[in-house]
């Protein structure tokens, strides 16, 4: 797969303010590519320099091979979909989804019909003559992806198109962008700061913190290896705790948990010494004797899990999520228990 | 779209009965100072002059015939067509279309650029531009005179600078009274663009901009009929009170310069004056001005439904 987008070492600064700190990835053709992170990490700045509304500060983008610095907004083949959709108030709907082809200078009617067909594809042909105001948000925000759409771009950029939507309107078209992204091929790099959105829709997820990315890969890889400690709070729920490095030998380390016990995890490239290590509360499991202990303060009913909030002996919070069966024995809110980590559930960070 | 709002029911919370008494001073406010003063003129218009001024109750249409027809030096020819007003008429017509579009020349990009400040800044830039209207309308003509006669500080720098050789004979020029109501007016051209420019989504610009347009044609596509109404309302403001404008066009402009307002002013002044033609002509003038904002409100109502 060719490379769509090479971003190499962007920095963006305001003033003395820096939003990006030398961010560097590189996004395949065809990929359906997330930035995830928190409100101010940066990845919405990142989304504009690519568009070309921001100009860099180092550092360079390269669209296809090439660098597209010197490119105006109007002149890089990339389309964006904008967070509070930015509709044209005085143009229809299909005179807003024509607009890009009719500024690349295609005629009247070549442009209608490609704007119609764009309209049947996100399901809104009935609505071409009606002004932007007299639709819901959701309608909206398929005209917004129509439009942008609209111009084959070689790539879409999505800038929390969802987040206005209500809960059932945002699942539904999770299903629906993944799907119009699988059936155009173009590549699509969509900002969020829902995790959920990430994980369901991505191909890869890039999670960005402060200014600079902390972690690239699957939904998969992200979850289930992260690889520090804001990744693998920011993605899920986990249990983050601080331990023993004893000795690293290769690619293994040995860990001491709270409670003496030691067991022997992946090694994160740090030497021996205080640690975090991260246990996912579902990659555990009740045991007669197990690897920590700790008492069961409350339960949680949460219909398909259980969720036991307890204390490990030292002190420390600690989640567990048992699946709902018939078979799960529930403990005693105040009675000890024994917890069995499962192969690999911890997971040794590097910070 | 019409028929998508369902009409507002009617007094269906039971304040009708309040209604009524509340709107009282708005109707009176209205029947005093609007409905009475152009039914005087109206009135007027149609009686008969006296010669020391004012009129004598006698019902002609003698005023609108002395605008309209000329029947010679007695009276007594067969009417032709008469000139003179509607040539005043038409050179009004023009003078203010000239001094409204160097108004929005000038004040759209002052909008903007006020419209694009910092919040802060904003309300000190706008209050520069009303600071010259809080001196007298007749105070500011007459500086401005005083500024562009032939050896007045306009003159004299640019020949200081070796510009031009012989002074500039602005003063009593049609360049002169636009200028004047261009200086008048043009705070009536910023403040409603602003308030379109300020609601205006720069989201829209970028979107434009996304999709391959450049920015003159983000200007032309977007920004302005997204603004409209703001231009739209400007231009009014300005276009209207400089029609009937008297103070310029008296203090700056010369006989060539003649324009309605003057005409009318004089009707009323002193013994040469004459109430009913006066009369007649404002009710002309005000006509005519209904007309243009009625067949642009039709215009904007035929956009709309679209």
């Amino acid at each position: 797969m060719s490379t769509a987008i090479d971003i190499r070492s962007v920095v963006k600064r305001y003033g003395t303010a820096t939003a990006l700190h030398g961010v560097s990835l590189s996004i395949s053709d065809n990929e359906f590519f997330t930035l995830l992170g928190p409100s101010g990490c940066g990845k919405t700045t990142l989304l504009r320099c690519i568009a070309g509304f921001e100009d860099v500060t180092e550092g360079e983008i390269r669209l296809f091979g090439q660098d597209i610095a010197a490119l105006e907004p109007n002149h890089r083949p990339v389309n964006t979909v904008f967070q509070q959709y930015a509709l044209f108030p005085h143009m229809t709907v299909l005179e807003n989804v024509a607009f890009g082809l009719k500024m690349k200078g295609m005629g009247l009617s070549d442009r209608n019909a490609r704007a119609g067909r764009m309209l049947e594809m996100v399901h809104l042909s009935a609505f071409a003559d009606r002004l932007p105001a007299q639709l819901s948000g959701g309608q909206q925000q398929r005209v917004a992806l129509a439009r942008a759409l609209a111009p084959e771009p070689k790539v879409l950029l999505l800038d929390e198109p969802l987040s206005a939507l209500d809960l059932k309107l945002r699942q539904a078209m999770r299903v629906e962008l993944k799907t119009l992204q699988e059936q155009t091929g173009i590549t699509f790099i969509f900002v969020t700061h829902d995790q959920e959105e990430a994980l369901t829709m991505s191909d890869r997820i890039a999670v960005m913190s402060q200014g600079r990315v902390q972690q690239i890969g699957t939904a998969r890889d992200i979850y289930e290896a992260p690889v520090n400690r804001f990744v693998a709070d920011f993605i899920g729920e986990t249990n983050l705790l601080e331990v023993v490095v004893d000795r690293v030998e290769g690619d293994s380390a040995r860990v001491i948990l709270p409670g003496g016990h030691a067991i022997t995890c992946a090694a994160a490239g740090n030497g021996p010494g205080k640690h975090h290590i991260s246990i996912r509360p579902e990659r555990l499991s009740l045991a007669a004797t197990g690897d920590l202990t700790a008492t069961v303060e409350r339960i949680v009913y949460l219909g398909t899990d259980l969720q036991l909030l307890t204390r490990l002996t030292t002190g420390e919070e600690f989640h567990v999520r048992l699946q709902n069966s018939a078979r799960t024995e529930l403990p005693a809110p105040g009675s000890t228990v024994a917890l069995h980590l499962e192969e690999g559930a911890a997971r040794l960070l590097a910070d | 779209m019409a028929g998508m709002t369902p009409a507002p029911k009617e007094n269906g919370t039971g304040y009708s009965s309040l209604v009524a008494p509340l709107l009282l001073p708005t109707w009176a406010m209205i029947g005093i100072f609007l409905v009475l003063p152009v039914l005087l003129m109206a009135v007027y218009s149609f009686l008969t002059k006296e010669f020391r001024g004012g009129v004598i109750w006698d019902f002609t249409l003698a005023a609108y015939d002395q605008f309209f027809l000329n029947r010679g030096l007695f009276g007594d020819e067969p009417p032709t067509l008469e000139w003179t007003y509607i040539t005043i008429f038409w050179r009004s017509i023009w003078q203010a279309a000239v001094a409204t579009l160097i108004c929005l020349i000038v004040g759209f990009p002052t909008a903007w650029f006020i419209a694009t400040r910092p919040p802060k800044a904003r309300a000190v830039w706008l209050f520069l531009v009303t600071i010259p209207y809080w001196v007298n309308l007749l105070i500011r003509t007459v500086s401005l005179k005083f500024l562009i006669r032939e050896n007045g500080p306009l003159n004299e720098s640019l020949m200081s600078i070796g510009l031009i050789t012989d002074p500039l004979p602005l003063v009593n020029t049609n360049l002169a009274v636009q200028l004047g109501l261009f200086y008048s007016y043009l705070p009536f051209m910023v403040l409603p663009i602003y308030a379109a420019v300020e609601r205006y989504n720069f989201a829209l610009s970028e979107a434009a901009a996304d999709l391959y347009a450049s920015r003159w044609v983000t200007l032309r596509e977007i920004v302005l009929p997204v603004v409209k109404p703001g231009i739209v309302a400007g231009c009014i403001l300005v276009f209207v009170p400089s029609l009937g404008a008297f103070l310029a066009p008296d203090l700056l402009g010369g006989a060539k310069t003649f324009m309605i307002g003057s005409l009318i002013d004089e009707q009323f002044r002193g013994s040469q004056g004459n109430w009913p033609f006066g009369a007649a002509a404002a009710m002309i003038l005000m006509t005519l001005v209904l007309i243009v904002l009625m067949i642009y409100a039709r215009a904007q109502a035929k956009g709309e439904a679209r």
